[in-house]
């Protein structure tokens, strides 16, 4: 069937099996292959994508089903050349050690500061807790959702 | 990773359009509304359908409002949705006790109130929920729109009474003032599915219970229910003791079965300290002793 | 907090990590990233059973299947004569069955197919008729006289005995024990768990048939062992094999042995004439790859009336499953675990380790163990409590009374350990003033009286450890894995314009090597770190060694850097002399230059000598010019960074939830190269040893299925699991590393488990609960206070 999703900001239209699972689409199909996948049973949330600006599950959801959607990937929250806040946290509080979960880390991070600036560390601790890491017992990763809410990024100035 | 075996895909413009393809694929086609029970299984291949009928563009099947004494939710209406609703929140402070410990947040904004439901997974937390406030559930089929009390929607493991080319739509809950509710689980772990839970929904008449509604999952309870222990309760005094009294009996009508989340015994015993616990703080609320 | 600290330019301090520019970006390469043109996609057919006879396979309807290419099953290897595979404990394993499968998950045939979505279906579709034979699921009837052979594939084999090893004096111990005032036992399981990091293992194995040179991208933390395994066993010539460890998404010692699908992508790459790629998904991976632990353990502890340990003995069941595929140094098949003694001054110990065969998937040293030290620190600390118990001592007194003094060091340990340095009590003190030991005491205390006058309070518990770990293996007259000596090479060149590259054996998988080793070279020549760039996890550009895991990387590799830069150090002198026109011993290394004694004026960077190496300038006889060096390192000790730990839980009798409300870990590892990642390695083992004590666990059933086989069964704590981490340290250095480092990977993983268990179990004091196994689930804890504790490592009936 032919699908057409939108992933950070461009149009892709793709011909795939229905079967096909969003997180192949994007890994596969796309090659963007910043976002991850960790077990079968929708349980490890490394495979987090934004769907109509929610993160989601990638690996539990069907690309037919993303048809006519906007998609966010890891590798669109970079703008302009210029890190996202929470990219930069993530470096500055070392919250990350291997880098598999943080592409979906950081979209559900970004997610939860979009909706909530100032989240607390317990805030923080419950956005992420789909979401398991097996290096850093997260401590730097609720570090770095901090630092990111304390350095938000400058509003575009538009001339 | 594990993929699906390969099936047909239909994406459904209306509820007309999704009952029209349920019947042209016959009962090997499945719904797939939020997917986060079915596509597991599916990669799994513990469900291989034939066809998925795709219901998430029916928009207009997700929304929760009060019409009239009841509160009803569309059938699509996310988890999150659910947990964040102000008017369910305030008329059942249970289904926010609930949503907070269904899943996890991520899965929560895709995953269903309805397809929940439809799944019948034994350990199933909404469904506990909704036997405790009596709920109702609107399936719609080829010859129109039925109400099914909630008690009566689970035919037993991973089945509903749901003919193959009905959809669930809508699930009402009657609004009644004056009540309390809660809901009481305990997990293994954050996203787990309970070792046990239980919901409560109290009214109150001075310090005793007019009326009561018990919600039970994970613990082989008849249709998600205790009929037996809400019946002992009314008419009872509002106490600690009456509580652990309907507990015990509730626990008692429970089959738990033994697997990796603890032995029966054990299981039978959360039936009772839960029960007790949710109707506690069901009991509060309806005080004004607690939000 | 980390975050705040200084972040030098130059040598040691918590420098930003280099590797994250890439991962925040999402342009790490991991296994499953690498795509070659026209690769093909490998998938494995495993077991149902846990035993039973292969009868027939077919595999006709699988390569009818319009996208597969070729279907392998053990006939079709044992042609090749690679049906089996040595393992690293000199025994041997199926690659893929042809007589008897042994576990459930086991690989039974290969699938090679044009793409992933047909190579599962191609599974689907091979008929595999099995002969089910009974079981061996309980490792206490492993040895019973009706038990089935597992091995029967041995002849020398008529039982499902694996060894006996022995460590210690036991007539010495026997004796302490037979005069001791206090003898305490109990039954200890460390129960099978494992690594699971967020990736799976895979392999993508390109074979070029031009060349003959075969490439293999690996999830690998030892991919030096890994290409002369490859040698050896399929007979390629060595210098025609390239492992490329690629980013790694965790490790934790499970990517350490070769599994079977990382040979059939190799095969299958020979056969196909293509390039395969298989990645396993992540039931294959916590049913087949490395387990961890699986010890049965028998402890006792003999101490006089006031609380003077004496001596310690334990003897050990240990469940390796069907292979005995272990990865440790040959001499010491239980691993380390004789370093079972712990912190304390005792005068005998003795331990004794049968192993033995079950029907289970093959491994036992993985997860952060240090070669079994995980289960010698749990048994000794749950003694060491116990003890206290029995003595109706605190706990932490009675540790602080028994810890080693720091005159004792070194200290040659009644097994014959010699431990390098340590302040103990310094660090247990440090971790009573952080935790407020007292006053959290005086809590508990209240908790119990508001609890006796009917107040519904959560019953407290307070838990100690204390740990001292042995890692950098090891000193290759001691150590070796197949024969190869765990020394490890490194190679450093300085380019002309005082760039440098730093090549070495070890790599990360996500310890951060590209930026601390960078620092060691920074810190002994004066380059920035930015300027330093690490080469790993490639066998055609590193120099040999025997790869990360034992906490090994900094003590072993870490010194090899170290040691190299210093001997291009001394080559620099050299350099800088003929440029000043002064003797070598007129320089002195102050302020990163070689400066002339005594006049500052005169000095060289290493960018100056750098340059002048490169160029014209005329250098004395024998020195050719260039700034590089290498060199093999071989460590003279293991190093032994120790530490304390403290852990405060609140416990739901009526429910048995257990909630970890404070942790606080006081480590000494010596010097920190980085201290921001040193605290990211502590956080990530105190997590796991949150999931050890709590969650997770891999049980069997009467049939021998696997209850863990997934993560919704298998369970990892998340972020609302884990205490906000409260670490403290010491420093105390190694003396015989270059730079005092000690390592600490594995730290937190094998100190942590005890504390926790230790806090539950002083909470359910009231109950008269002494013991109960991990994982302490909501069901165990609840189980222990009835009086009929569970067996974590059965399926619940």
């Amino acid at each position: 069937m032919q699908i057409t999703v939108t992933v950070n900001g461009t149009a892709y239209t793709e011909e795939v099996e229905p079967r096909l699972l969003l997180v192949h689409f994007l890994r596969q199909t796309l090659g963007l292959t910043g976002t991850h996948w960790g077990c079968d049973t929708s349980n490890c949330g490394t495979c987090v994508v934004w769907f109509d600006g929610k993160p989601v599950k990638s690996c539990t959801m069907l690309a037919a089903m993303a048809d006519g959607h906007e998609i966010r990937t890891v590798e669109g929250l970079e703008r302009d050349g210029a890190l996202d806040p929470v990219q930069q946290g993530f470096m500055e509080c070392h919250g990350l050690q291997c880098g598999f979960c943080t592409p979906g880390m950081m979209m559900t991070a970004r997610s939860l500061l979009d909706t909530n600036p100032d989240p607390s560390d317990d805030e923080i601790r419950e956005a992420i807790s789909g979401q398991l890491c097996r290096c850093t017992g997260y401590e730097n990763i609720v570090r770095a959702v901090r630092w990111a809410a304390e350095h938000p990024a400058q509003e575009e100035v538009t001339t | 990773m594990q993929v699906p075996a390969p099936f047909a895909y239909e994406r459904a413009t209306s509820v007309e359009h999704a009952i029209e393809l349920l019947s042209r694929h016959g009962p090997e086609a499945r719904v797939v509304a939020g997917g986060h029970s079915l596509i597991p299984m599916m990669k799994l291949r513990l469900a291989q359908p034939d066809a998925l009928i795709d219901i998430n563009n029916l928009s207009d099947l997700s929304y929760i409002r009060v019409e009239g004494d009841q509160l009803l939710i569309g059938a699509l209406t996310r988890h999150a949705d659910l947990l964040d609703s102000a008017v369910a929140g305030e008329h059942f402070p249970i289904f926010r006790d609930a949503e907070q410990v269904i899943a996890d947040p991520v899965v929560r904004n895709f995953g269903t109130v309805g397809g929940s439901l439809c799944q019948a997974d034994p350990a199933e937390d909404l469904s506990a929920a909704f036997a405790a406030v009596g709920a109702s559930v609107v399936a719609r089929g080829p010859n129109g729109s039925r109400t099914i009390d909630v008690r009566q929607l689970h035919a037993g493991p991973y089945e509903t009474v749901l003919e193959p080319n009905e959809l669930l739509v809508e699930i009402r809950v009657p609004i009644r003032p004056g009540g309390g509710s809660a809901y009481e689980k305990v997990e293994r772990r954050v996203g787990d599915y309970p070792v046990a839970a239980a919901g409560a929904v109290v009214w109150l008449d001075g310090d005793t219970v007019a009326e009561a509604g018990i919600g039970l999952t994970a613990v082989g309870a008849e249709h998600f229910a205790a009929p037996e222990a809400e019946t002992a309760l009314r008419g009872r005094p509002a106490t600690d003791d009456s509580f652990a009294e309907a507990g015990r009996i509730a626990a008692q009508h429970c089959h738990p079965q033994p697997d990796q989340r603890g032995p029966a015994e054990y299981k039978r015993q959360l039936a009772v300290e839960l029960t007790t616990r949710a109707l506690r703080r069901a009991t509060a609320r309806a005080r004004g002793q607690e939000a | 907090m980390t975050v705040t600290e200084e972040r030098p330019t130059v040598g040691f301090g918590s420098t930003l990590r280099k590797e994250d520019v890439r991962f925040v970006r999402g342009k790490g390469t991991y296994v499953d990233d690498v795509n070659l043109p026209g690769m093909l996609h490998g998938a494995m057919l495993r077991s149902p059973f846990a035993h039973a006879r292969i009868v027939s396979i077919d595999t006709s309807a699988a390569e009818a299947h319009p996208g597969v290419k070729a279907v392998i099953t053990g006939e079709t290897l044992a042609g090749l004569n690679l049906a089996w595979m040595p393992t690293l404990s000199y025994d041997t394993q199926a690659v893929l069955a042809t007589d008897k499968v042994r576990f459930q998950g086991q690989e039974v045939a290969f699938v090679i197919a044009e793409d992933h979505y047909s190579a599962r279906d191609a599974l689907e579709l091979i008929e595999v008729e099995y002969e089910e034979l009974p079981v061996v699921v309980d490792a206490k009837k492993a040895l019973d006289a009706d038990a089935p052979v597992i091995r029967d594939d041995k002849e020398e084999q008529s039982n499902n005995h694996i060894y006996d090893w022995e460590a210690g004096d036991k007539a010495a111990t026997d004796e302490v024990f037979s005069s001791a005032d206090v003898v305490v036992a109990e039954d200890i399981l460390y129960p099978r768990t494992h690594p699971a990091p967020l990736e799976t293992c895979g392999a993508v194995a390109d074979m070029d048939k031009v060349t003959g040179k075969l490439t293999v991208w690996t999830t690998t933390q030892a991919p030096h062992a890994h290409r002369t395994v490859y040698a050896l066993v399929a007979g390629l010539p060595e210098h025609k094999i390239r492992i490329i460890s690629p980013d790694i998404g965790g490790g934790f010692g499970g990517k350490v042995g070769i599994y079977p699908g990382y040979v059939l992508a190799i095969v299958g790459s020979i056969v196909a004439g293509k390039p395969v790629k298989w990645v396993e998904d992540r039931s294959e991976h916590l049913m087949s790859t490395a387990f961890a632990r699986d010890y049965h353990m028998r402890g006792e502890i003999a101490a006089t009336r006031d609380g003077k340990i004496l001596g310690l003995r334990v003897n050990t069941l240990a469940d390796h499953g069907a292979f005995h595929s272990t990865a440790q140094p040959t001499k010491f098949p239980a691993g380390f675990f004789h370093v079972f003694t712990g912190s304390y001054d005792l005068q005998a110990a003795h331990c004794k380790v049968t192993a033995v065969y079950t029907n289970k998937a093959p491994g036992g040293v993985a997860y952060a163990c240090s070669f079994r030290i995980t289960e010698a620190v749990y048994l000794v600390e749950r003694m060491v409590e116990l003890l206290a118990r029995e003595l109706d001592m605190d706990p932490a007194e009675l540790r602080m009374k028994n810890l080693l003094r720091p005159e004792q060091f070194p200290y040659t340990t009644p097994t014959g350990w010699e431990y390098d340095s340590g302040d103990y009590q310094k660090t247990l003190t440090k971790a009573m003033e952080m935790a407020g030991y007292q006053q959290l005491r005086a809590e508990q205390a209240d908790r119990l009286r508001r609890r006796e006058q009917g107040e519904n309070v959560p019953l407290m518990g307070i838990g100690v450890s204390f740990f001292t770990e042995a890692v950098g293996a090891g000193p290759r007259k001691h150590m070796d894995i197949l024969g190869l000596g765990m020394a490890d090479g490194a190679e450093l060149r300085v380019h002309p314009t005082g760039k440098a590259v730093l090549r070495i054996s070890v790599q990360t998988q996500g310890q951060g090597h590209e930026t601390t080793f960078a620092q060691i070279v920074g810190n002994e020549l004066g380059l920035p770190t930015e300027d330093i760039e690490v080469v790993h996890g490639d066998t055609d550009q590193t120099p040999f060694g025997l790869g990360t895991y034992g906490s090994r990387s900094t003590p072993v590799s870490g010194a090899a850097t170290a040691v190299v830069a210093r001997k291009v150090r001394e080559r620099a002198r050299i350099v800088a002399a003929a440029m000043l026109e002064v003797s070598t011993d007129d320089l002195e290394w102050q302020e990163n230059r070689w400066q002339v004694r005594g006049d500052p004026e005169k000095a060289k960077t290493i960018q100056e000598i750098a340059l002048a190496a490169h160029s014209s300038l005329e250098l004395p006889e024998g020195i050719e010019g260039h700034l590089d060096a290498t060199t093999v390192y071989n460590p003279p000790n293991l190093t032994y960074p120790f530490g304390a730990y403290i852990c405060v839980v609140d416990v739901d009798p009526d429910t048995g939830q257990v909630h970890l409300r404070r942790f606080i870990a006081v480590d000494d590892c010596g010097v920190r190269i980085n201290p921001m990642i040193v605290e990211g390695q502590i956080h990530g083992g105190l997590a796991d040893g949150v999931g050890m004590a709590l969650m997770q666990v891999m049980a069997f059933d009467a049939d021998g299925n696997h209850m863990g086989a997934n993560f919704m069964d298998y369970l990892l704590p998340t972020a609302k699991e884990c205490p906000s981490w409260e670490l403290g340290e010491t420093v105390t250095p190694s003396p015989h590393h270059p730079i005092g480092a000690k390592g600490v990977g594995e730290s937190a993983t094998v100190g942590s488990p005890a504390a926790i268990v230790n806090a539950v179990m002083d909470a359910l004091k009231p109950y008269g609960v002494r013991h109960a196994d991990m994982p302490l689930s909501p069901a165990a804890v609840w189980s222990a206070i009835q009086g009929r504790p569970l067996r974590t490592d059965l399926a619940i009936t």
